[in-house]
């Protein structure tokens, strides 16, 4: 059972899909669209969103417009293990395509206890069916980690065991995605001492798998997610953790609008300070923006409306495994991987949590060099005022 | 006699089992197994306490935010920590945003289709329905194009195979709506769907993101300056204010109206699922601090035999009050497992004692749940927004009192038909709605503080932990959408000593006590009738006007470190 990373390269899993006439798959999104009275424009909206969600820009329009016209609304089915349900939260707050419309016309989500209408005896069913009628066809989203401490007793459903059910439900599956930190690499239940052997997906299931780490990951890189593999019926880019390089190939400091600050060496001290008044550069309080992978800083929160740092409280890492033992997060880290942004974690790879920390100082030392006269200048500014 | 399994129990949060005994179509006994754990406080262990907020926080991602509160709060009140007033009304908006917020989702996304039945809704005349929504609403949305629109909507979305509302209960004789209020309630389901979206983004402003925003031991981390570009200033309060006057309209003209429409057609439901006699409240909204419960907007105390005539005070660090037993979970105590013990004292040595999965039934099993099971002076409780109401009401608080007496009057009922499914179902609306009244009040007192600049977020006096006593211990108490919420924390050295949570669906949903009291999901359950044993939506409608939430109430601790029944972990 070793954990099976996907390649780089971009697998269609399109033509899994195939085309069939059994019950609730017959239509394609544009037939469907078409029944409903929407415009041929109104088609052409939703794969400029769709597109657009997806990183693909203009050109890519034609490209998830012809999967919409051929392909049918793809059987999904979403799991829910040790989880607290954040990620099935975050995924409503997506914006584009509107969760009505992901829900109602982009795909045909099966089964998810958060929010199916059937129980019990008729939610196995549904379950089941899929399983049964799509096999090979469907996807499977996992939210939670499994745990294997003592039989797996510590998360049951319907009387089975979660990793017996993950095992079922992977085995004919075109693809499962790990939301989240539970997911992708345990989260908090398997914070040290893991007294439930709690295990993220990957490391169970053998065949490849998406990871869509964060606590919840962002409701629009969900939705984009799902729409790459979905719609364009491709796996997304990966890095060598099994992330899409296109929300996980930056640190959040990278991009961060707080970093000319810390370039500038001008940093919060205390909580509401002065400088954090005027919006400083949070790693002296403990920031985990350095070390973080994850599009915070650039696709921002509920529709863009904010981050943790522009909200005026550090980044506690929460898309990186093993975050909750990286602590205290209010201690500001001694040093912290200084790759450049040309460098991403797919170079860096596994070893991410520990080679990179040598690096970090290098990183710091030469931002410091080249920041010490803007520094001395700021000070003498300040000065003068004063 | 028929045994009704019940599991999972979709639309709620975590994992539930219910075993129903039913006996001539009337439920007679029951079971409620909550069959997931993580072990949370033992991973607590050891920790800064300063960090407790952002473990705790994800217990729950549906109440998010609500454990992080508890938990600030529990660390300030070891420490002897007062946050500035105007970090006291961030915090009172981010909470009542989280009791708009979840009481709608609730209402639309996790308990309508207990009422509502979507497939009827095709048979409906859009016209009519656009009449019917005008006559108890004066949202401008509900016009018959718009209902034609959301009715083809789910004619094709039928027609395709329903989705995630495939294989519901469609067409059981409970279903008691005219097409025309399925139809208005299917659509708001939608609408619904897509406002809720936006109310939390009062959490991002605040708190940098939705689910989970950032909390801080000693106030806020959001900092205030109108002067700036990079802080809370005037277009973030003015996307806040922008905010809360839409989720204003929603709860009011969409939400509320709906609520009593839908109740209006099932008031046999005021009947059954009373459950319970007694009700728990430890009061929230402060507005002079945390240590004055007499400041807040929700009363603090306890009523017993459903006699409003009196509130009886609750003291949650008093040993001798709450206490938690486990003669049928899955754990031992070192005193017996009849024993109860106060959470300051408590231990936890989970013991899985159920059948070897896969099984069919956890029948003749005496531990069947992960739940522990409190009581309060031996007494089982209800939590939740109908205790709040009631106690509240009891207390004579005047706002709480209005509101209740006014939709009493509204449906034609009185103040007994509370005590039921129906009546938990309406006082979560009206929790809500009062919510709404204190989130623009909160609102506004934000803003006057402002003017003057009175914006201090945070009191740093006890940040740094040399400044702790060796010793320290505090609760840190809120009344979260489902109910009464309580962290007990003990910090030593800096460091995290014991951490124990009590929560809301722990009160409710636990197994029966060691003198065989059930807690509320049972009790309730038991007298409902059930009308088809393989499609018992009698039962969803009961244990759903719950609003159950399992991740929050299963974990384990272990105080001294001692395992005594250690099961073997990989």
């Amino acid at each position: 059972m070793t954990p099976e990373i996907l390649s780089r390269a971009s697998i269609p899993v399109y033509q899994r899909f195939g085309a069939t006439s059994e019950a609730g798959m017959g239509n394609s999104i544009w037939q469907s669209m078409e029944q409903k009275g929407y415009s041929r424009r109104d088609f052409i909206k939703l794969c400029t969103a769709a597109a657009a969600a997806a990183g693909l820009g203009q050109n890519g329009v034609a490209q998830v417009a012809s999967a919409f016209e051929k392909k049918e609304k793809p059987a999904v089915v979403w799991m829910h293990f040790q989880e607290c349900t954040c990620c099935s939260e975050s995924f409503i707050r997506a914006s584009h395509p509107i969760v009505v419309d992901a829900l109602l016309d982009v795909l045909s989500l099966n089964y998810t206890e958060t929010l199916m209408a059937a129980s019990g005896f008729q939610a196995e069913k549904s379950l089941n069916d899929t399983i049964k009628n799509h096999k090979g066809k469907y996807i499977v989203l996992v939210e939670g980690a499994v745990p294997t401490a003592d039989d797996g007793v510590y998360c049951m459903i319907g009387g089975k065991t979660a990793e017996s059910i993950l095992q079922e439900v992977a085995a004919d599956a075109a693809a499962v995605v790990a939301w989240g930190s539970c997911a992708s690499n345990g989260c908090v239940q398997a914070a040290k001492p893991n007294p439930t052997g709690a295990t993220p997906i990957h490391k169970l299931v053998n065949k490849p798998v998406i990871n869509v780490p964060g606590c919840p990951p962002i409701a629009d890189v969900m939705m984009a997610v799902v729409t790459h593999v979905l719609v364009l019926g491709q796996i997304p880019a990966l890095d060598s953790l099994g992330r899409p390089k296109e929300f996980y190939g930056r640190r959040v400091h990278d991009t961060c609008y707080r970093r000319p600050n810390y370039d500038a060496g001008l940093f919060v001290e205390s909580w509401d300070d002065e400088n954090a008044r005027k919006g400083y550069c949070l790693y002296k309080m403990g920031c985990r923006g350095p070390v973080t992978y994850n599009a915070c800083s650039v696709v921002r929160w509920n529709e863009g409306t904010s981050y943790p740092i522009q909200s005026g409280h550090g980044c506690i890492g929460c898309s990186e495994e093993g975050f909750w033992d990286n602590g205290p997060f209010y201690q500001h880290l001694p040093s912290f991987p200084g790759f450049g942004i040309e460098s991403t974690a797919d170079t860096v790879g596994t070893v991410v949590g520990v080679a990179t920390l040598a690096g970090v100082a290098a990183h710091a030392v030469v931002t410091n060099v080249r920041k010490h006269k803007v520094i001395a200048e700021v000070h003498a500014e300040e000065q003068k005022e004063s | 006699m028929a045994r009704v399994v019940v599991d999972p129990v979709t639309r709620i949060e975590g994992h539930l089992r219910i075993e129903a005994v039913v006996e001539n179509g009337v439920i007679t006994d029951a079971y409620s197994a909550g069959t997931m754990v993580r072990g949370l406080e033992k991973i607590l262990m050891g920790r800064d306490p300063r960090d407790a907020w952002a473990i705790t926080e994800r217990v729950c991602g549906v109440c998010t935010t609500i454990h992080a509160l508890a938990s600030v709060r529990a660390v300030e009140d070891a420490l002897g920590i007062s946050i500035p007033p105007t970090a006291e009304l961030i915090r009172n908006i981010m909470e009542t945003t989280q009791y708009v917020h979840d009481h709608v989702v609730h209402f639309y996304h996790l308990h309508a289709l207990d009422w509502v039945d979507i497939v009827n809704a095709l048979k409906a005349d859009p016209k009519k329905a656009a009449e019917l929504a005008g006559s108890f609403s004066k949202w401008d949305k509900n016009t018959p194009a718009y209902f034609t629109e959301v009715q083809q909507k789910i004619k094709a979305f039928a027609d395709s195979g329903l989705g995630i509302f495939a294989n519901g209960y469609w067409g059981h004789p409970a279903y008691k709506l005219p097409p025309e209020v399925n139809l208005i309630g299917v659509a708001h389901y939608l609408d619904a769907l897509e406002w809720q979206k936006d109310i939390v983004k009062i959490h991002a402003v605040f708190g940098g993101k939705n689910p989970h925003p950032n909390y801080l031991v000693g106030g806020v981390p959001c900092s205030i300056n109108v002067d700036e570009v990079a802080a809370i200033n005037s277009e973030r309060l003015n996307l806040v204010a922008r905010l809360i006057d839409q989720a204003d309209v929603f709860v009011n003209e969409v939400y509320i109206p709906d609520l009593l429409a839908v109740a209006s057609f099932y008031k046999d439901w005021a009947k059954w699922g009373g459950g319970l006699k007694n009700y728990l409240s430890y009061g929230d909204f402060p507005t002079r601090g945390y240590n004055q419960p007499e400041s807040f907007k929700y009363a603090r105390g306890a009523v017993l035999n459903r006699d409003l005539s009196h509130v009886y005070p609750v003291n949650p660090r008093d040993q001798q009050e709450i206490k938690e037993y486990i003669a049928h979970s899955w754990y031992a105590y070192e005193g017996g497992d009849q024993t109860g013990l106060h959470p300051w004292a408590g231990e936890t040595n989970i013991k899985y004692s159920g059948p070897k999965p896969p099984f069919e039934s956890l029948e003749g099993y005496d531990k069947y749940s992960f739940l522990k099971t409190p009581r309060w002076k031996e007494n089982p409780m209800e939590v939740g927004p109908l205790s709040r109401l009631l106690v509240s009401y009891a207390a004579g608080h005047a706002d709480v009192k209005e509101l209740v007496g006014q939709t009493l009057g509204k449906l034609g009922v009185p103040v007994d038909a509370l005590f039921s499914t129906l009546g938990r179902t309406a006082a979560r609306g009206l929790d809500a709605a009062l919510a709404m009244i204190w989130l623009k009040e909160f609102f506004g007192n934000l803003m006057d503080r402002v003017k003057t600049r009175e914006v201090s977020t945070f009191n740093g006096e006890r940040w740094e932990p040399k400044t702790w006593p060796s010793e320290a211990e505090g609760v840190g108490l809120v009344e979260a959408p489902r109910g009464s919420l309580a962290h007990w924390i003990k910090i030593r050295n800096g460091a995290i000593e014991n951490y124990q949570l009590v929560v809301p669906t722990t009160w409710n949903g636990s197994p029966r006590d060691a003198k065989l009291q059930h807690s509320s999901f049972e009790a309730s359950l038991i007298g409902t009738p059930v009308a088809k044993l393989d499609e018992p939506v009698e039962i969803l409608r009961t244990i759903h006007s719950f609003d159950p939430c399992l991740a929050c109430s299963v974990h384990l601790y272990d105080p001294q470190g001692r395992h005594l029944h250690r099961v073997s972990f990989e």
